[in-house]
């Protein structure tokens, strides 16, 4: 295979993973009554729609809140384990990074059921508690790969330096560990807190009835029909997901330049 | 305390609360089930905690559930062949061109953030009866009416392949960017063709990466029962459906526990052949 045709062959991948996304946007748009092709105008009433949609604006309140603290739990554990390893010899290391992983090694349905059965047997019924608990356990092993491999590019000198000067390790923490991984810790969070809201193969098996997130809201629109709304709520959803995650590389880089890393 | 016992006890107290959490919501849930797969359903309410083999006769013997077992593999082996064909080429031109590596490499991984769900719909789009390719042959005349094109096997694998095609690229460009070029150059100054520098090559060097990519394909494929219902027909349930239904469908717990530890015990071997042949370091750098 020549240059020239690898080329149309990555050119039709790219195309392959664009296209169908490209026509939700497209879709999005739409004038048409049912939201179908072909296009009959360019128009934003689906948007309207959206924001005037209970369901979808309650099911996004609820995906912020337990994405926001998914990111906050997974992100404090995440980042205390991934100082234990970069920083200390541990004995049996790399036992315990598997042991670590492994919510991620374990098929997703499995960590499903397993959590809600035994939660279940422990009292705690299909609650926000059990779907955050299961947020969390499958999202720290993301924040702990993410901010592993970063932080292991942090030289340790400037804290010697700021203990040396008569820092104690808690100050020596706060004001020089800490800021110098803000972009790790930044990374995981941002990380965690995207797959939390994206997650929709653990939260259909945790949810309490009613309570529905912007995934499993759009899961239960699609049993109908597929309505323009559902477009337009990808949309959203793109530029989210796309955006937000864009916007945090690029302030983890600001910060980098501006600490000097 | 002596300053070096501080010292030694500091990790354990970082690592102590995610340990915690790794053994009380993932550990002991696991052994639970395991339990509870002995269990008895009951009609009523509770199950009823007992030793019986009955929900393992059941999901071992019964037929039904062999059939879809065995059909879960092969969705999962032709995605990820699929994958593995479409997602190496790409990788390999990413990793070699000339121009700017980081955006190219950034819009093919692109889709990892966009919505899985919204990813797996937007197929509904395109193949509807209302979708964009009955719009267009219809509109040429090649159709004289729609035709369904979607709810059946090669749907779900096409939605599988679009979901799973990133983890792919990325593990195939990791192990083809730790490639010295210098190699291939050699290769080919040997007397090499360019197309004999890649197979005797690059190719095996990059195997790693390849065997990375397959495996989270294979293992997430097999896993998935959101694709096959929202792009598969009624007879085209996964293997992960049968646990869906047992559990928050018919309720049956002690049976859905089964059918669970029985996918994880699938595609856990797999995991662990994978392991002990390569390691998990490769899986470690793609990911991270």
């Amino acid at each position: 295979m020549g240059w020239g045709a690898l080329r149309l062959y990555t050119l039709l991948v790219y195309g392959f993973m664009f296209l169908p996304v490209g026509v939700v946007v497209l879709l999005s748009f739409n004038a048409s009554q049912f939201g179908s092709f072909p296009m009959t105008g360019f128009s934003f009433r689906w948007f309207v729609e959206l924001a005037q949609n209970d369901a979808i604006l309650r099911a996004f309140r609820t995906s912020l809140i337990l994405g926001a603290l998914t990111a906050l739990i997974s992100t404090t554990l995440g980042v205390l384990a991934s100082l234990a390893l970069v920083r200390y010899r541990v004995p049996g290391e790399n036992y315990i990074s598997t042991l670590l992983i492994a919510p991620i090694l374990v098929p997703e349905v499995v960590l499903a059921v397993a959590l809600l059965l035994f939660l279940n047997f422990l009292e705690v019924n299909k609650s926000f508690t059990l779907l955050l608990l299961g947020h969390v356990i499958f999202t720290l092993p993301f924040v702990i790969l993410v901010v592993q491999a970063r932080l292991v590019s942090i030289r340790r000198d400037i804290e010697e330096a700021a203990q040396s000067l008569g820092a104690s390790p808690v100050q020596t923490f706060f004001q020089i560990t800490l800021p110098l991984m803000m972009p790790a810790v930044l990374a995981g969070a941002l990380f965690a807190f995207t797959i939390s809201f994206d997650d929709i193969t653990g939260t259909l098996f945790w949810k309490p009835g009613g309570v529905e997130t912007v995934p499993t809201q759009i899961f239960s629109m699609l049993r109908n029909s597929i309505s323009p709304e559902i477009n337009a709520l990808g949309t959203v959803m793109i530029v989210m997901t796309v955006g937000l995650p864009l916007l945090g590389l690029a302030l983890a880089r600001a910060l980098a330049i501006r600490s000097g890393g | 305390m002596s300053v070096e016992a501080r010292e030694a006890r500091q990790p354990w107290i970082l690592l102590t609360p995610a340990l915690t959490a790794v053994t009380l919501l993932l550990f002991v849930p696991l052994l639970f089930i395991v339990v509870y797969s002995f269990w008895l359903s009951s009609a009523t309410g509770a199950d009823i905690p007992a030793f019986s083999m009955q929900n393992w006769q059941e999901a071992l013997t019964d037929a039904f559930y062999r059939d879809i077992l065995l059909n879960t593999l092969k969705i999962a082996a032709i995605t990820t062949i699929v994958c593995a064909l479409m997602g190496y080429p790409a990788a390999y031109f990413i990793a070699r061109s000339k121009g700017n590596k980081a955006l190219l490499l950034l819009l093919l991984i692109l889709p990892f953030w966009i919505s899985y769900i919204i990813r797996t719909m937007s197929w509904i789009n395109i193949l509807g009866t209302s979708g964009a390719l009955n719009t267009l042959l219809v509109g040429a005349g090649i159709l004289s009416e729609p035709v369904q094109m979607l709810y059946n096997e090669t749907t779900v694998i096409l939605g599988l392949v679009h979901f799973l095609l990133p983890f792919m690229v990325l593990n195939v460009f990791v192990s083809l960017e730790g490639i010295d070029t210098n190699l291939e150059d050699a290769a080919t100054s040997l007397g090499a063709t360019r197309w004999q520098a890649f197979l005797q090559v690059t190719l095996p060097l990059s195997l790693p990466g390849l065997a990375a990519g397959s495996l989270l394909c294979f293992v997430l494929g097999a896993g998935t029962y959101i694709t096959p219902m929202v792009l598969g027909g009624p007879r085209d349930a996964m293997f992960a459906n049968l646990v869906y239904e047992a559990i928050i469908t018919q309720l049956n717990w002690p049976l859905g526990s089964a059918l669970s530890l029985m996918l994880l015990i699938v595609l856990g071997a797999l995991v662990l052949i994978y392991n002990r042949y390569l390691g998990m370091a490769q899986l470690m750098k793609g990911l991270g």
